[in-house]
């Protein structure tokens, strides 16, 4: 069987579509999220060095990874846009904008938490943080630009263009804890040796991960949707929309 | 025969040229109007005598604070010269004409960024030491001062160059223009101001200064090819 996967690449294809996959990634995120819950902040023991301090990670690690990861996806889809020329790439990469935004401002948020217990202090000029505060500024470029201009099109391609040049920041940001010795820990979870925590708190952030992963997914594809009806309103199906009809 | 040898006859050959007639173009427009770039050069050296205006004249402080004074000073006249890149000859048509040119407009662009830097960053190069000698800051570090701001003021021009041209003919244009493209000087700013730290510490700086001009390098390539398709969109 071939999945013909441009059936999918019309917003009047991917809307609906989309409308169909948005409860099962909400539900899925909102039960990874009580489990990964329970499991953080009540079944994992308490730190012997940082006390309960720690267990922000459970946010704050998920938040920060896909405040990265959304930026590269977001990249990814605008190289779509700029490359083919398919207008859906550029609404998936205006869509992610947003949730990738609140991601680091949550990041930096915990981050802050966790630091005035931990190392005494809210902020600290340090690699790690500095980078994720550029990461923000970053989004709100994008975000930025896109209100700035009024053709949707050009909108779509000059974000493209700033999405792909800042996408060279994604690895300084990554790379930063080990490039500078800073404040900021390294990595404590890797993929080339076991991890330096337990093996119960781990499970729990991988699981709020998961979690962070799907509600992005969930919230993207929600925007999406407003963004193709938005967009397509002079369309003859989207004015068919029950929703549309009704409202 | 030949034709069909070399089926697009404007490929490698019509580059350099390119890049030649569009430096000495954008460098004939400046030269035509030397009190524009005479201000350019007032607001970095005002900008640089403000700090120990506003902070302390304590010579200790002010070596210290010197490197990124002066970073920072270079990243905003960068910023402030930047819309005369593009905007003037946006606003005559004149860019529209060099889109249509047959020869490459990523080479047009990248001799435009070339006299960008030559008439905005070197000024800043050279007058770097002498402002610094002010900050008390001693030879080495105003030597490598002046090295890095060699190497990492054509990065400014590179990068800015994107954000000069994304934001064409928009609303606000200037304040959208700094919300784009200072995240992206940063990394030019820390190695940049780290290296010269580097010095007063008694470290090596060539790991600093290498960060840099790979950067340059990076910048060099692609740089003029994401601002030729800035161009072209703000073009359509």
């Amino acid at each position: 069987m071939s999945l013909n996967w441009f059936k999918y690449a019309s917003p009047a294809t991917f809307y609906p579509l989309a409308g169909k996959m948005i409860p099962w990634f909400a539900w899925a995120a909102a039960l990874l999220a009580a489990a990964g819950l329970y499991l953080g902040l009540v079944v994992a023991p308490t730190d012997f060095q940082q006390g309960d301090a720690y267990r922000i990670i459970f946010i704050h690690v998920p938040a920060a990874w896909m405040s990265m990861f959304l930026y590269v996806v977001m990249a990814a889809w605008s190289a779509l846009a700029l490359g083919f020329n398919t207008r859906l790439s550029a609404m998936m990469a205006q869509a992610i904008a947003p949730t990738g935004a609140v991601m680091t401002f949550i990041a930096l948020w915990t981050g802050a938490f966790w630091g005035r217990p931990t190392w005494g202090t809210y902020w600290a000029w340090d690699a790690r943080m500095t980078s994720e505060l550029i990461l923000l500024f970053l989004y709100f470029g994008i975000i930025a630009l896109r209100h700035a201009i009024d053709d949707p099109r050009r909108a779509d391609r000059a974000c493209g263009v700033l999405a792909l040049t800042g996408v060279v920041n994604i690895p300084i940001i990554y790379f930063s804890v080990q490039w500078w010795n800073s404040l900021h820990q390294g990595s404590s979870v890797s993929l080339t040796r076991a991890p330096a925590m337990a093996a119960i708190m781990l499970t729990g952030m991988l699981i709020m991960s998961l979690a962070a992963w799907f509600y992005a997914i969930a919230a993207s594809l929600a925007r999406v949707r407003t963004i193709i009806v938005d967009r397509e309103r002079g369309a003859a199906w989207v004015s068919e929309l029950p929703e549309v009809r009704n409202a | 025969m030949d034709a069909v040898a070399t089926p697009t006859p404007i490929a490698a050959d019509a580059v350099w040229p390119a890049v030649r007639w569009a430096a000495a173009r954008d460098l004939k427009l400046a030269l035509r109007s030397r009190g524009e770039l005479g201000v350019q050069l007032l607001f970095y050296v005002i900008v640089v005598s403000l700090f120990p205006l506003s902070t302390s004249p304590e010579r200790n402080l002010l070596a210290t604070m010197g490197p990124g004074v002066l970073w920072v000073a270079a990243l905003l006249s960068s910023l402030l010269s930047l819309p005369r890149l593009f905007a003037g000859d946006h606003a005559d048509g004149t860019l529209e004409q060099i889109a249509l040119s047959p020869y490459p407009l990523g080479a047009l662009v990248y001799g435009k960024i070339l006299a960008h830097w030559l008439t905005t960053g070197l000024p800043v190069v050279v007058l770097a030491p002498l402002l610094g000698l002010q900050y008390a800051m001693d030879a080495e570090s105003l030597a490598v001062l002046t090295v890095a701001l060699l190497v990492g003021t054509p990065i400014l021009s590179l990068l800015g160059a994107i954000g000069a041209a994304l934001t064409l003919g928009l609303r606000a244009s200037g304040s959208l223009l700094a919300l784009l493209i200072l995240p992206l000087y940063v990394p030019v700013l820390i190695f940049g101001a780290g290296a010269v730290d580097a010095a007063r510490a008694g470290l090596g700086v060539s790991a600093n200064l290498s960060l840099l001009g790979a950067g340059l390098l990076v910048a060099m390539v692609g740089a003029p090819f994401a601002a030729a398709a800035a161009v072209r969109i703000a073009l359509d």
